[in-house]
């Protein structure tokens, strides 16, 4: 149990890590790593409604009848993300701002119905919690470094929930000119495109 | 005129796919083969403005009445997947050919965030009635413009030799970054 519980967990952190294993949730991915910060956000909103949506369909499994499963799934989803919205609302309100259309969109999120289809009704709900954990942790590490990627070479600096930046490209490169293509709608797919190769080139050996 | 900017604004300066990121799923998914990129830029173009419509009724008569607008989400959501399945029960009926020709796609279009992401956007917009139904069918004409361009240059790319670790996704989203940057010059047109 212990063995097949960790298995589970850490499959979500480099064997299927979603975006780059499973091309599944690109559009939060795309559309949100401008910046570190607003990468972590997403990324722990979309773990969360990961975490509950598993839980929840992993106990009702039994229950929901295999002809309208779709539409219960997305009913528990759905419900999950409004808890969230409400929640970022009230203590978060200037994150929740940042991103903007894409809280409510967790619900479309391929990677929370492709879990609760392939992985939570199918298992029990001990396991199905360390599943959405792991691909949770997975996807916030992944925007995580995207938004990494794209803040350096676009903004030059790192800043995580405000005041001074933590990293200053110019402390290394003096005279270094941030390039802001990076944090263009472009630079969000030739970034992503380029690590999913580094990612290949590093598995394949 | 203002629905005229609205309808160039949706389909080149805020394209759905190439500048506001939503429904790339299916732009990668679906855009190996231009057969299948074609069917899905129908299905999507005939849900994206029925669920435009739809949703801007419900919201302004059902959910803004009552004052309960933080059920917009899970609204939302059950009028696309009610919708979807009922669009694809009538042409089932009344027109096989064209649900021959849908075929899968149909059903995908629910978890499509083009089709979400662009109600959510007419709302937050604040538009009319009107301009709401000219923005969704702008969005959805944007969509499979992108998704067929994307396609044409994905089957050639297939013929190409591409280095092994950039194969497949990978250079699709390289090709695609290539494309949202050719939008880009479309800005500051309207």
């Amino acid at each position: 149990m212990a063995q097949s519980l960790a298995k589970e967990f850490t499959k979500g952190l480099w064997a299927e890590i979603p975006p780059f294993r499973l091309v599944l949730g690109l559009c939060p991915t795309l559309a949100v790593t401008k910046s570190v910060e607003n990468g972590i956000g997403m990324g722990v909103a979309t773990t969360f409604v990961l975490v509950f949506a598993n839980l929840l369909v992993s106990l009702l499994r039994n229950v929901i009848p295999s002809k309208v499963r779709i539409a219960c799934y997305v009913v528990i989803i759905a419900t999950f993300v409004t808890i969230v919205e409400l929640v970022m609302q009230a203590y978060t309100y200037e994150l929740f701002l940042k991103l903007g259309i894409f809280i409510p969109l967790i619900v479309v999120n391929c990677i929370v119905l492709g879990r609760a289809e392939a992985f939570a009704s199918k298992n029990g709900p001990v396991l199905s919690i360390a599943d959405g954990l792991g691909i949770g942790i997975g996807f916030t590490l992944s925007l995580a470094a995207l938004g990494a990627v794209r803040e350096i070479i676009g903004a030059g600096t790192i800043t995580i929930w405000g005041g001074t930046p933590v990293f200053e490209m110019v402390n290394i490169f003096p005279g270094y000119n941030p390039f802001a293509f990076m944090v263009e709608a472009p630079g969000a797919f030739i970034a992503l495109g380029l690590m999913l190769a580094a990612m290949n080139l590093i598995g394949s050996k | 005129m203002e629905y005229f900017e609205i309808f160039i604004a949706g389909i080149f300066i805020n394209n759905i796919l190439l500048a506001q990121f939503l429904g790339n799923c299916p732009f990668l998914g679906t855009s190996k083969k231009m057969e299948t990129a074609v069917g899905m830029a129908m299905a999507v173009i005939f849900v994206l403005v029925m669920a435009g419509m739809i949703t801007w009724i419900v919201d302004t008569y059902l959910l803004k009445a009552l004052d309960v607008e933080y059920l917009r989400t899970v609204s939302f959501i059950l009028v696309i997947a009610s919708l979807v399945q009922f669009v694809e029960m009538f042409l089932k009926k009344s027109i096989p050919a064209l649900y021959a020709g849908l075929g899968i796609f149909l059903p995908l279009i629910t978890t499509n965030c083009a089709v979400m992401g662009a109600c959510l956007l007419n709302i937050s917009k604040e538009y009319s009635f009107l301009s709401a139904l000219v923005s969704s069918f702008s969005y959805a004409v944007g969509f499979g413009l992108a998704l067929v361009l994307f396609a044409g240059l994905r089957e050639r790319i297939n013929l190409a030799r591409v280095p092994k670790p950039l194969q497949d996704t990978s250079i699709g989203l390289i090709t695609a970054g290539m494309i949202a940057l050719t939008f880009m010059s479309f800005k500051g047109m309207v």
